[in-house]
């Protein structure tokens, strides 16, 4: 971790500090602009109604509203619950989403872990862990729509896992690190045919790899064309059933701060993380401590857009045509991508 | 190489990695008593849920050695599929809620001896293998690109092998699984 971040000397706790202080920003911050600007008031205009208007300005305040109202609620555990899994459960969900954005850079000094050479494997590995988290909540709850849910969900969460894991390979061979921030320099200092105005962000060369990966995050979110899962007409909430309260909120920010990091990744992927194409400015000056969480906000939100506007725009796949998606159709063309990209890789 | 840290520890005069010996306490300590509840919770899925701290407590040990590569794959490979492969095939059978019954212990005394017979190998082969090492007291990351070299160059074989291996392994999971 370099000592200096904006040109001010900092000790190490200091720092540290100020960079727990920051994730927690970088996890909510996203979350709440999530749900306020898409799922409040974005599907309200496609629904031709006007949203929460009361809380504040345009409603602005709702969200806080919604976490005091949550906050106020009993928490209850059933009583054949088992206990102890079903209060840990939402924890573990939670916690894998603030791993994640451990390795995520906002900035040339605004990581986490600075210079972690195996970034993208580790988001992809932690994040695979709120499967487990899930399957536990599902049957801790020790209820039968919890169950199934938390199996739906368990089922939907490994088979679009490969996918996204092979998309991603995609474009680790292009940029040939794994390194998240090595990602973005790849593409910062890339070059189109020689052309550097827009540097090299892979949403081009890797426009398949980016829609499977567009894909499996809406499956692994359980967003709406994805969401068997919590089914509501036939299973109540699924693995949420029985959750109440402070656990239940925890689940909602789960989900939405997973939307978040998962936005922030296929940013940093796809779209040039925090950086502007090298050509702009120079990347290494203190100031893109500033601008760049700023950038990768931009695109993050331009991702979230996407995934609620396909939320609010698709019905519901049923189970069997959502895993035959996953295992015949998403697979082999990632397959294949990996495959083309590894011959252009050789022969330019 | 747990043996040489705990060399390492022994030995004042060598340059002692004091945060690591503390972090390797306290997660060994975690580790073996979940993996004593691994084998004596009276619920499989309880079982399964103390598999995970123990997995983790090995991809943990791997991080304080420098190996973040492998430390990844282990949560990737071992939490994030095998754990939950073991919970989804435990819930999609029997999914035992009411905690009255208890897995069978029948087969206690062979499983025993072969976990004592394994001990004695990794035993052995660690201790021949290293013998009194000390891990260097400047733990760098092992270079993932390095790795990546050693198995697809002098290891390419082997490796290719053990692929084969797991390939032929899939396939036979689905001939005995189909009915038809």
């Amino acid at each position: 971790m370099s000592a200096s971040l904006l040109g001010i000397e900092l000790t190490y706790w200091q720092e540290t500090t100020l960079r727990s202080i920051g994730i927690l920003a970088a996890v909510l911050l996203p979350a709440g602009t999530f749900v306020y600007l898409f799922l409040f008031k974005m599907v309200s205009f496609m629904q031709s109604r006007l949203g929460p208007m009361e809380a504040g300005p345009f409603g602005s305040m709702q969200l806080l509203a919604e976490v005091g109202k949550f906050l106020q609620k009993e928490d209850i555990v059933p009583e054949r619950a088992d206990r102890k899994l079903f209060k840990l459960a939402p924890y573990l969900v939670v916690s894998t989403v603030l791993l994640v954005y451990l390795a995520v850079p906002f900035g040339p000094q605004m990581t986490f872990v600075s210079n972690f050479n195996g970034g993208i494997f580790y988001v992809l590995a932690v994040s695979s862990i709120s499967a487990l988290g899930v399957l536990l909540a599902g049957w801790a709850s020790a209820n039968k729509y919890s169950l199934i849910g938390g199996l739906r969900a368990a089922g939907q969460l490994i088979a679009y896992e490969l996918p996204m894991v092979l998309a991603v390979i995609g474009v680790v061979i292009q940029a040939g690190t794994l390194n998240m921030e090595g990602i973005v320099g790849a593409q910062a200092n890339g070059a189109i045919f020689g052309f550097d105005g827009l540097g090299n962000p892979f949403f081009f060369t890797q426009i398949v790899g980016f829609c499977i990966f567009m894909i499996a995050v809406q499956a692994e979110l359980g967003q709406t064309p994805f969401d068997m899962p919590i089914a509501e007409s036939e299973l109540v909430t699924g693995y949420i059933t029985e959750y109440s309260g402070l656990r239940f909120l925890l689940f909602f920010i789960g989900e939405f701060a997973s939307a978040g990091a998962f936005a922030a990744v296929a940013a940093t992927l796809f779209l040039g993380g925090w950086a502007v194409p090298a050509a702009w400015a120079d990347l290494d000056s203190a100031i893109f401590n500033l601008l760049g969480p700023i950038i990768m906000l931009t695109k993050m939100m331009i991702l979230g857009g996407l995934i609620f506007f396909v939320r609010f725009t698709f019905p519901r796949f049923r189970e069997d045509q959502l895993q035959r998606l996953a295992w015949t159709v998403l697979i082999p063309i990632s397959l294949a991508n990996i495959l083309v990209t590894t011959v252009l890789k050789v022969a330019f | 190489m747990i043996g040489a840290v705990l060399a390492a520890a022994q030995n004042a005069s060598a340059p002692v990695l004091v945060a690591q010996n503390i972090a390797f306490g306290i997660i060994a300590v975690l580790m073996i008593i979940s993996a004593i509840r691994v084998v004596t919770a009276a619920n499989v899925v309880h079982a399964a849920a103390f598999l995970v701290v123990v997995l983790a407590g090995v991809a943990a040990l791997f991080i304080l050695l420098g190996a973040e590569f492998v430390a990844i794959t282990q949560v990737l490979v071992y939490i994030g599929a095998i754990v939950v492969l073991f919970l989804f095939g435990i819930m999609l059978t029997r999914a035992p809620m009411e905690g009255t019954e208890s897995p069978s212990r029948d087969n206690w005394a062979i499983a025993g001896a072969t976990g004592l017979l394994l001990l004695a190998l990794l035993g052995y082969t660690l201790w021949d293998g290293f013998g009194k090492d000390k891990i260097p007291g400047d733990l760098t990351p092992t270079d993932t690109g390095a790795l990546s070299d050693v198995i697809f160059g002098q290891y390419l074989v082997p490796f290719e092998v053990v692929s084969l291996l797991l390939l032929a392994a899939l396939v036979g999971a689905i001939v005995i699984a189909r009915r038809d």
